[in-house]
């Protein structure tokens, strides 16, 4: 099916009769499925301009919908509604309930660059799909995707700390999004780890309980990060002509209030 | 000839920035990088007071602070330690420190982000052209090639097939690796190489192996874990139906996430699959003769000490 007709023909437009004439001919049946005709009215026309508003969106504009990138991508093939030159198509045309029937997926593009390599345009459809996950979580249409959750927690420690450290993260990832950290493939990888060097391991997560990785001297960089962050979401809100900030990530909590400068450091 | 000499020298002494993920989850590829390098009579100078480059997370929250963050440790290297070589084992590293630099070359903005950004932070902002990024790939292959490895191995690795796993950030977007794709002897985005040359050389017998740049869904790792246990099963899958004893890796979190769901595959999907997964700098080292526990081997969760043994390659 030609993409752009992806939009008209929907299953609930369809109509087939069991029994049916019209002037006289028989049109019972499979054989006679009609579309139920449709005028789209409720376009966007703002869609495309917000998209390109935010990080990664900016190269939009270019698409000529040749669909390479959809041919390459990694989550296509397992999830054929994961369309990323469809998606993009709804979006330079203004189509956002259309968009938003798949809202529930975008945020799956899991950043493996097929798409920007293989895009003769420079479109850098990988930057698209985070933009436009963004543009969802912004406006309501979705909740913070669990992929959303695990990006503000690892920037929250490097904002606040210059590195990271993986059993923090996952220790924060796993509060955040209310998972219990006892997933039976969890333990069996800790237990594999455990069984060769328990020593080792067990020294070094009680270490990493008391001094967590941090660059030194790294307070003047946090604010300035923390500065910049914030004046990039006040502009993202404006570009959405959003009211009151939705989302604000801050650097993880240090006992002491982030964006206040910090005199332990 | 001379400029291949003077590249193999430049290469002797590197600035080496191993990340987060070395000093965490990836600690078997920073042991067996050092153990390698030390072995090799390489040097590897730590960057001083190293930052995060972002990762695969930062650029979601907002790219010009991963730009940033990638560019404050190449300034470090630059003014700190004075080097002009940056070595970074982690795919993930790699490619942010290659991003920016390519971003800082290209693009006023991100110029203009950075600069604010270290003025404030209170340090030189780094400038494109200041230093040179390079892979642990790169690194081997400069500085001993497959002549030294030849020598210095004698086959060691014989009757050991390997499956090369390179993944995505060490090949792809293509523009962000000026060097490759430049004909004979550079590294290929389409068909690396570089990792199957070294290996090959200390004697191992390289499958045909069709997913060397196919995702592990690393990024999404733990958030989207159906996806990345999907994606990683046909990686291994792909390998076992390869004839691989072991898949040699690059990157801490493909290592990792190939490991982690290779246990998630057998336990929620079902799915046995038992080759084992290995850093290609822990294949090196045993080449070269280092033992198995000085390379981290044990430290691997596919159990790959069994394979060590049953291969005799200690
Ligand atoms: S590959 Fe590029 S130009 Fe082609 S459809 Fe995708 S975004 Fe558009
Ligand atoms: S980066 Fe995302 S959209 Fe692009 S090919 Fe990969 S999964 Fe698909």
């Amino acid at each position: 099916m030609p993409i752009h007709e992806k939009s008209l023909i929907r299953p609930e437009n369809l109509r087939t009769h069991e029994k049916l004439t019209i002037d006289g001919v028989d049109v019972s049946g499979h054989w006679s499925t009609f579309i139920e005709s449709r005028v789209i009215t409720d376009y966007n026309e703002a869609l495309e301009a917000e998209i390109a508003a935010l990080p990664g969106g900016e190269n939009i504009h270019r698409c000529w919908q040749c669909g390479s990138c959809t041919n390459s991508c990694t989550v296509n093939a397992i999830e054929p509604r994961f369309n990323p030159r469809y998606w993009i198509y709804l979006i330079r045309m203004g189509l956002e309930s259309e968009l938003l029937r798949d809202k529930d997926i975008i945020w799956q593009c899991v950043s493996c660059h097929k798409c920007t390599y293989a895009c003769p345009r420079d479109v850098v459809p990988e930057g698209v799909m985070k933009a436009t996950a963004h543009w969802l979580e912004m406006k309501g249409h979705t909740a913070t995707s669990p992929s959303m959750h695990f990006d503000r927690e690892f920037t929250e420690q490097v904002v606040a700390r210059g590195r990271i450290e993986d059993v923090e993260v996952l220790r924060g990832f796993f509060k955040r999004t209310r998972q219990p950290l006892m997933q039976d493939w969890l333990v069996e990888i800790a237990w594999r780890i455990a069984k060769r060097l328990p020593v080792k391991w067990g020294l070094k997560s009680a270490f990493s309980l008391l001094r967590k990785p941090r660059t030194r001297g790294w307070a003047k960089a946090r604010r300035a990060i923390e500065d910049y962050i914030h004046a990039q979401e006040e502009e993202h809100e404006k570009a959405l002509h959003i009211g009151k900030p939705q989302s604000r990530p801050r650097a993880a909590n240090e006992n002491a209030p982030v964006s206040r400068p910090s005199a332990a450091e | 000839m001379s400029e291949k000499a003077n590249k193999t020298k430049k290469y002797d002494t590197v600035g080496y920035y191993p990340g987060c993920a070395l000093e965490g989850s990836g600690n078997g590829y920073d042991v067996s990088t050092r153990a390698v390098a030390k072995e090799l009579g390489l040097r590897l100078k730590d960057v001083q007071n190293w930052n995060c480059c972002g990762a695969m997370e930062v650029k979601n929250v907002d790219p010009k602070l991963q730009t940033y963050l990638s560019a404050r440790v190449l300034s470090n290297a630059v003014h700190l330690d004075r080097m002009n070589v940056v070595m970074a084992p982690c795919n993930g590293c790699y490619h942010n420190l290659k991003k920016a630099e390519y971003d800082l070359k290209h693009d006023a903005q991100s110029r203009e982000v950075v600069g604010e950004l270290s003025r404030k932070a209170g340090h030189k902002a780094y400038e494109a052209g200041q230093a040179e990024t390079i892979h642990a790939l790169d690194w081997i292959k400069e500085a001993i090639g497959e002549e030294g490895l030849r020598e210095r191995t004698k086959g060691k690795l014989a009757g050991l097939k390997v499956a090369n796993y390179y993944g995505c950030m060490y090949v792809r977007p293509r523009h962000i690796f000026p060097e490759k794709d430049q004909g004979p002897g550079s590294e290929s985005t389409s068909k690396p190489h570089f990792m199957d040359d070294l290996l090959a050389a200390a004697g191992a017998e390289n499958v045909e192996f069709p997913l060397k740049t196919a995702c592990c869904g690393g990024a999404h790792t733990l958030s989207d874990s159906d996806t990345s246990t999907r994606l990683v099963l046909n990686i291994l899958q792909a390998a076992e139906a390869a004839g691989a004893d072991v898949i040699a890796t690059e990157c801490p979190t493909c290592h990792t996430g190939l490991e982690m769901h290779q246990v998630r595959a057998e336990k929620r999907f079902g799915k046995k699959t038992s080759v084992k997964i290995m850093y290609f700098t822990q294949l090196l080292g045993l080449a070269l003769g280092i033992g198995p526990r000085r390379l981290g081997i044990h430290t691997n969760i596919s159990e790959s000490m069994d394979l060590v043994i049953d291969k005799c390659l200690t």
